[in-house]
């Protein structure tokens, strides 16, 4: 799922893709890097996709990043709360790449 | 190939079965537990999530290979599973024998699919689907606006996803209050801190959600707001936190929203972090003594916080999974050239034999060196093989339980020597025989509760389960503490089934052993457990092909215990090579205990049968000659006896001569001769020769079947 991702983005020229394997990760990512917009999951091992977003909406430096919430069907309600959080757009798996990209190029 | 059976390569059906095994081979046992701890009243949320995310794993694997029916049971059953942790289903009897239906079904369907007869499930599955369908039927769920009059702060609150909610609800339900734990970290660090703080928490409670927030120095810093459901008061927690965070706050339950968490059960607190009890117990005391720093290995149940690491994407594990037939194949090359090397060495010998000195020395130097690198090789691909035999241990605690559960019967399953490593490939093939041992232990062994407490013992009935290297064998002991086997029922069964014609003329232990005759069986009750058609001489014939020996012992009213012997590894082995009128024979090195001069003077006879006397101890005598009916034309003034022992039992083997030590290759001799005891292959000397190779095990075996 996660390289079927990377891969479709990638075709996408120029972006540069940098994965976090879990929400921590995500965490120490974004002071390091120059993010121009996040693809979260809800269900994660340490922190959820939710508390993500909240930590990216209350942070003055990060207020503005796109976030897109990539979930199962069976989150709809955590989606739900997601986009009242701020999320800007969240997509359904299993969902055909061809959308992923078209909200990216969207929001960049 | 049917529309049912996707055109699928071997390869990749392989593929798919290894890994669909595996997981579910894990989320049995973690059903097994989580049955476990439903019996006590409480469960493990980790626990639950563990077994979802295993059915999610395998639904994701059988999806991803167009295993269409076992991605959709998979798909039910993570339904099914999904709405227990969201607490719409309650974790009652039918749903957990559900549950186990549901592993079953998919175990059946694995195999279905290896035999491509998928298409006769068809009606397993639709029932299987109706019945999750019929229990998932929605409930009232508590409205979602009572968790405001709580007081918590709204940014938590905001972030929390419907299963941590559920869980915030249920943490109340239970009467634990709520504590909310600031603390800040170093950038750098905070995973870690973090990841020590939460270890702790949850040794006091349920981490319910940890959300990151900027803190003071949003630079160098990062704030966390830990959301903990625990019994424990405000006080302690601060005393226990103090120093590590910033600030704890309570928030305890409010008696309007209590009385809102309709059908409030009470429940005792549940250390949420602790391994299922009694399973696993830590030390290793009464078992042969082991590394104090070797800690039990990975047989228990995956921990929450293990559980959790498995969820990242990224694979933690640096292994990979071979098939061992290829392990078989390098190893039997590697054989091969142990052989090759030998010859060479044997070349060398014969050069300098016929005066090429100089280049002789050169070629047994180089022999020599390419010796060293083969003997290296060699314990590298045996090292490969070997595997540790706690992960037959889980096999077993899950038999153990599950059989317990049908019967009625409180067992404990002690383990001991988890970290015995054995060859994968007896490991496999002992499991049969050792989960029989274990059936029969619990079935006919361990008395049912009412009748323990009767007899003034515990009601919980004990196996122990222990394994230990004792030089070039591994000991895998079953003991229970039943009530033991009945030798005279024993002889009785045996006398009427026309196995034994004399009862009095073996002594208690010969009359034990009429267990493993073939047709024998004391159960008077066949039961589903046991009584399934395999007898104990399947068991005994089963360790037998793996060269191993199974021994019993008993003592009634107290318990019986068996013993298995096992050699380590069956793929190269030292080898004592014999002659025996004009032939030449290998004994396995580990069955020769020790080998002496016969001297005809020595020998005596007791009952018509040959004996010594070695060290004040009878020693019978077989003549290998005879025991193979091969004739000879003279019998040599010197012979030798080479003392066998397999278990507690030892032989003396008269031989011709003993021609010395080599490596062996055991090949099977094929079904054909399958069938004679007392050879277990035939291996090849690397000098185009080929001999026997005997089974000591088989001998001793044959020679008291047929009393010498």
């Amino acid at each position: 799922m996660r390289s079927l991702m990377v891969a479709t983005i990638e075709t996408l020229q120029p972006v540069r893709i940098v994965q976090a394997a879990n929400g921590f990760e995500a965490l120490r990512i974004l002071p390091r890097e120059a993010i121009d917009l996040i693809l979260t999951d809800i269900n994660m091992p340490d922190i959820n996709g939710l508390e993500l977003l909240s930590f990216v909406r209350n942070n003055p430096l990060y207020q503005k990043l796109p976030v897109i919430i990539i979930s199962t069907e069976g989150s709809r309600k955590d989606i739900d709360r997601g986009l009242s959080l701020g999320a800007n757009e969240y997509l359904v798996k299993p969902f055909i790449p061809s959308k992923l990209l078209e909200l990216i190029q969207r929001l960049l | 190939m049917s529309a049912a059976q996707p055109p699928t390569s071997d390869a990749a059906l392989r593929d798919f079965l290894a890994e669909a095994e595996e997981i579910l081979e894990g989320v049995g046992s973690q059903l097994t537990d989580l049955a476990d701890m439903a019996e006590g009243g409480s469960w493990d949320p980790d626990l639950l999530n563990a077994i979802f995310r295993g059915a999610h794993s395998l639904k994701g694997v059988a999806g991803m290979f167009g295993f269409t029916a076992v991605a959709e049971v998979a798909h039910n059953t993570e339904n099914l599973l999904d709405w227990l942790r969201m607490g719409k289903v309650s974790l009652a009897q039918p749903v957990i024998d559900l549950l186990f239906r549901s592993s079953k079904l998919l175990v059946v369907l694995l195999r279905a699919t290896a035999d491509g007869t998928l298409e006769q499930h068809q009606d397993e599955i639709a029932a299987h689907a109706a019945a999750i369908t019929a229990c998932l039927s929605p409930s009232d769920s508590v409205s979602p606006g009572s968790l405001d009059r709580l007081g918590l702060p709204a940014a938590i609150l905001g972030a929390l996803t419907e299963y941590e909610e559920h869980r915030l609800q249920e943490n109340l339900r239970q009467g634990r209050q709520l504590f909310v734990i600031h603390t800040t970290f170093d950038l750098s660090t905070f995973d870690q801190e973090l990841g020590n703080l939460t270890d702790l928490l949850k040794a006091h409670g349920e981490l319910i959600s940890t959300l990151p927030s900027i803190g003071e120095n949003s630079q160098t810093n990062i704030d966390f707001e830990l959301l903990l459901g625990s019994q424990r008061s405000e006080q302690e927690l601060a005393t226990l936190l103090k120093g590590r965070v910033v600030s704890v706050a309570g928030f305890p339950p409010q008696p309007a929203i209590m009385a809102s968490m309709a059908a409030a059960v009470p429940v005792e607190e549940q250390q949420v972090t602790t391994a299922p009890a009694g399973v696993f117990p830590p030390t290793v005391a009464d078992a042969e003594p082991l590394p104090a720093d070797k800690a039990l290995p990975p047989v228990s149940p995956p921990s929450a916080a293990a559980a959790e690491e498995k969820a990242s994407a990224k694979s933690l594990s640096r292994t990979v999974r071979v098939d061992i037939g290829k392990l078989d194949l390098l190893m039997n090359i590697v054989g091969e050239l142990v052989l090759a090397q030998s010859s060479i060495s044997a070349i060398a010998d014969r050069m300098r034999a016929e005066g090429f000195s100089r280049m002789a020395v050169d070629l047994s130097k180089a022999a020599k060196g390419l010796e060293r690198r083969l003997g290296d090789l060699q314990s590298g691909v045996m090292d490969i093989r070997m595997i540790p035999v706690g992960q037959l241990y889980e096999k077993m605690s899950r038999i153990v339980r599950n059989i317990t559960r049908e019967q009625g019967k409180k067992v404990d399953l002690k383990l001991f020597g988890a970290e015995t490593e054995l060859d994968k490939l007896i490991v496999e093939d002992i499991a049969d025989p050792l989960m029989h041992i274990i059936r029969n232990a619990i079935d006919h062994g361990i008395e049912p509760p009412e009748r323990r407490q009767a007899l003034g013992k515990d009601e919980r009935g004990t196996v122990r389960l222990s394994s230990y290297q004792k030089g070039n064998h591994v000991v895998i002991e079953v003991e229970d503490d039943g009530g033991g086997i009945d030798v005279a029922k024993v002889r009785q069964k045996a006398l009427a089934k026309g196995l034994l014609l004399d009862p009095a003329a073996l002594t208690d232990r010969e009359a034990l052993e009429l267990i493993f005759m073939p047709g024998f069986s004391t159960a008077d009750q066949i039961t589903d457990v046991s009584g399934r058609g395999v007898g104990m001489d399947v068991v005994r014939n089963n360790i037998a092909a793996v060269s191993g020996m199974v021994d019993i012992e008993t003592w009634p009213g107290k318990g019986s215990r068996f013993t298995i012997i096992l050699p380590i590894t069956l793929a190269i082995i030292k080898a004592l090579i014999v002659s025996c009128a004009g032939r030449c024979y290998a004994l396995p090195i580990t069955s020769v205990v020790e080998s002496l001069l016969l001297s005809p003077a020595d020998i005596r006879t007791v009952e018509n049968k040959e004996v010594i006397t070695l060290r004040d101890v009878t020693l019978p005598l077989l003549r290998l000659d005879r025991f193979l009916t091969v004739e000879r034309v003279d019998t040599p003034i010197e012979q030798y006896v080479v003392v066998i022992g397999a278990a507690e039992k030892r032989l003396g083997l008269v031989v011709d001569d003993l021609l010395g030590q080599q490596d062996i290759v055991i090949k099977p001799l094929g079904d054909v001769f399958r069938a004679i005891r007392g050879i277990s292959g035939a291996a090849d000397l690397g000098d185009q020769r080929t001999i026997l190779v005997l089974d000591a095990g088989g001998i001793i075996a044959e020679m008291t079947r047929t009393g010498g």
